[in-house]
């Protein structure tokens, strides 16, 4: 098995041969490392969309807005993904952003994913049918796990989700109420000693 | 009174940096104190005549077991080299996590003896080869099959059986990655687990002659001296490989360094110095000029280091003899004379040994000098031009005076060989290969980087600035480092052409804690590891100044 760091030093690497600036290949190797440690085909896709960027052309867009769309020839992932975590904090107030034609999109997923974290938000996007939520860089669960190779996206929809909880009052309430049952009731000597601060702040 | 920590624009320069010594925050120091109440146990020695054969040896404690597998090999004189261009190996070793199975045994022996072209897995920690002293080794075995302890002359000429040419560890070949293991309390100090590896290594090397001696002769043969094992370190050969490290972890680096100058900062703060501290600081300090007196090189350049070095603590142990170390403030008052009146080879010196006595300044640092260098990678895209400027001008004002338009300050590029993957530096106007630069260019481009912000109007967010410059992210990056990181940048050309390699080598060595460095280029040297340390079977008794008792 291929060690993380292996995967990291390799592809710093190889991006720099394809052209890349050291600090995009820097990039890179960090994000293929975290989708092989989320279990995502990185390599698979980044070996493939090499291939092909050898041969054909893809659009690369500097300025990020809500709605982005190629139409002649799809958007590079890398140089998609390394503007959209530059451009992060600006976009995450158009909330919903839209993505049309993107090659390989896995490989700007790890892009989002650390967007996530960079803004403190949970990220819901969407490449075609497939789903994927992005937990602050610490996990991305999603609908769509096999290891293929995804050559293009006709549309990817990102929404950074507000910070809300994921349940009701009454039921948070409901499991505060039993973790009160750890709780003692204190009588009047305990309310004296129990807490150690002074019982006169007057002094 | 408060003392500031030394400047960075002075700390971080080459020649400084390749001053320091061993300290007691070096890692082989602070290992051994951490596994000093570890079970050691030989499971295993299973070795011919000749000595070839396995062995395994572990360190356990509670539920955690570390084993070290070794395997020593056949080779033949012609075959024997240092470079990393080497094939075959006197010994190869692994640290294997837990105790091994007959069949990880079997898959290890298959694959360890080859290092770089064998494949581990993430059950393993860390991996090395080493090459026998072959002078030594057969004076050693020779005298012993004959009833005989060596030459100590002959041996403290070198002060080793075996020395390694590569210690691996941290994902390289398949070993485990550092998140695997990186919550484990006893490897909380960086390269522990490379330092055990080397400790147990030398364990073997010395069961090894016991053993052919044994065979050699049974009747007369005699062990070697436990007094003579204990003097004897495991070597170390050194080249390039080590120097890009300390360029490609920029956090890491200013932990060490941040240790040491806090370590110095709080004992100059000291109102009033204890006379058992005094003593101890004393005691130390001249035990350990055996260390420097005994300090062999071929190298002029390191001869004349240690001729400046002899001549400096001549001049402070003089000074010292009548130091009132009653006074208030009295280790620094030290520092501020040495400050003035050494070079940097004796200053640092005096920096190790002002350690010794401060247990409780420097055991919290030690636990401070890894890193999560991951937190640290997302570049603050939000920032502005002004705030990068003045972290550039504040952080990097001697590198911003190089002048990188005259030749020789673009001299050396630093490459990556093709043949085995490992850093290498060449003449930029004598070789091919420049345009295949590595990132190791910090002051030049952190320069560029300079010239292109002085132009970008003041309130431009990085993230704006990045569209069109993203030819020099990897030094923006690097500059929001160094603004938390004070000590991560080196403060110095590295592609100069008065470029002393070694002083980068000499720097992580320190740290890791050898001693008797022996430049033999501007690009390797080799050095001494765990000389004078307690023997594993000894380890119970520990004493923390046995870097001081060695007999050489």
């Amino acid at each position: 098995m291929r060690t993380l760091s292996e995967i990291d030093t390799t592809v710093k690497r190889a991006s720099k041969a394809m052209g890349f600036s050291w600090g995009i290949a820097e990039e890179i190797g960090k994000n293929i490392r975290l989708l092989e440690l989320f279990g995502l085909p990185g390599v698979k896709n980044l070996n493939q969309y090499f291939k092909d960027y050898k041969r054909k052309q893809f659009q690369k867009i500097s300025l990020i807005s809500k709605l982005n769309e190629s139409i002649k020839i799809p958007y590079c992932p890398i140089i998609f993904g390394t503007n959209f975590i530059d451009q992060c904090t600006i976009l995450e107030e158009s909330i919903d952003i839209e993505i049309k034609n993107i090659a390989y999109p896995l490989l700007f997923l790890p892009f989002a994913s650390r967007a996530s974290e960079i803004v403190g938000k949970r990220i819901f996007l969407k490449i075609d049918e497939k789903e994927y939520l992005l937990n602050f860089n610490l996990s991305i669960l999603s609908n769509h796990l096999n290891s293929i190779i995804n050559e293009n996206a006709k549309l990817i929809s990102l929404k950074f989700l507000d910070n809300n909880n994921s349940f009701t009052d009454n039921e948070w309430q409901e499991i505060y109420k039993l973790s009160e049952d750890t709780f003692v009731e204190e009588t009047d000597s305990l309310k004296q000693t129990g807490a150690g601060a002074g019982l006169t702040d007057n002094d | 009174m408060e003392v500031q920590l030394r400047d960075p624009n002075t700390v971080m320069k080459l020649s400084k940096l390749g001053s320091f010594h061993q300290s007691k925050l070096s890692f082989l120091r602070s290992f051994l104190k951490e596994f000093k109440d570890w079970d050691f146990k030989r499971d295993l020695f299973d070795l011919d005549e000749n000595g070839f054969g396995k062995a395994i040896y572990s360190f356990k404690k509670n539920k955690r077991t570390y084993s070290l597998v070794s395997f020593a090999n056949k080779i033949s004189d012609t075959e024997r080299s240092d470079r990393v261009i080497a094939t075959k190996w006197d010994a190869a070793f692994v640290l294997y996590d837990g105790i091994p199975t007959k069949q990880d045994i079997e898959r290890l022996s298959e694959n360890v003896p080859k290092q770089e072209v064998g494949r581990v897995s993430y059950k393993e920690l860390t991996l090395s080869r080493a090459n026998k002293s072959v002078r030594i080794f057969d004076h050693v075995i020779e005298n012993l099959s004959n009833g005989k302890q060596p030459d100590k002359n002959i041996l403290s000429k070198v002060g080793y059986l075996y020395r390694t040419t590569a210690v691996y560890g941290s994902g390289k070949f398949g070993l485990a990655d550092r998140f695997r293991i990186k919550n484990r309390e006893e490897i909380y100090g960086p390269f522990r687990l490379e330092m055990m590896l080397v400790y147990l290594t030398r364990q073997f090397t010395f069961d090894q002659v016991n053993h052919v001696a044994k065979y050699k002769n049974p009747r007369q043969a005699v062990e070697l001296d436990k007094n003579i094992c204990r003097n004897l370190g495991i070597g170390n050969s050194t080249g390039l490989g080590m120097a890009p490290f300390i360029v490609n972890h920029p956090t890491l680096l200013n932990n060490w360094i941040l240790a040491r100058e806090t370590a110095l900062k709080k004992i100059r703060e000291i109102k009033h110095v204890k006379n058992k501290d005094t003593d101890l600081f004393l005691y130390c300090l001249k035990k350990s000029l055996k260390n420097v007196i005994s300090w062999n090189t071929d190298s002029e350049f390191q001869k004349n280091k240690i001729k400046d070095l002899l001549n400096d603590l001549n001049k402070l142990i003089d000074y010292l003899k009548n130091f009132n170390f009653s006074q208030e403030y009295a280790f620094n008052k030290i520092y501020r004379w040495a400050e003035e009146k050494l070079k940097d080879e004796c200053l640092e010196y005096l920096v190790s040994m002002m350690m010794e006595p401060y247990d409780d300044i420097i055991n919290p640092l030690i636990n401070t000098m890894s890193s999560e260098e991951e937190k640290f990678f997302n570049i603050p895209t939000n920032r502005t031009i002004f705030e990068l400027r003045e972290i550039l001008e504040k952080n990097y004002s001697d590198i911003l005076k190089i002048n990188f338009k005259k030749k020789e300050s673009n001299q050396n590029f630093w490459f990556i060989s093709k043949n085995k993957e490992e850093p290498r530096l060449a003449n930029r106007y004598e070789e091919n290969g420049s345009d295949l630069e590595q990132p190791l260019a910090i002051a030049r481009d952190i320069k560029k980087l300079h010239e292109r912000v002085l132009i970008e109007k003041n309130s431009l967010k990085i993230g704006k600035f990045l569209i069109e410059n993203n030819d020099l992210r990897h030094v923006v990056r690097r500059a929001f480092i160094v603004e938390k990181f004070p000590y991560s940048e080196i403060q110095d050309n590295t592609i100069g052409s008065n470029l002393m390699p070694i002083d980068m080598l000499r720097l992580k060595l320190s740290f890791f804690g050898a001693l008797k460095f022996d430049p033999k280029s501007d690009k390797w040297l080799r050095i001494c590891m765990f000389q004078g340390a307690p023997l594993p079977t000894d380890l119970k008794k520990f004493d923390d100044y046995w870097v001081y008792n060695s007999l050489n």
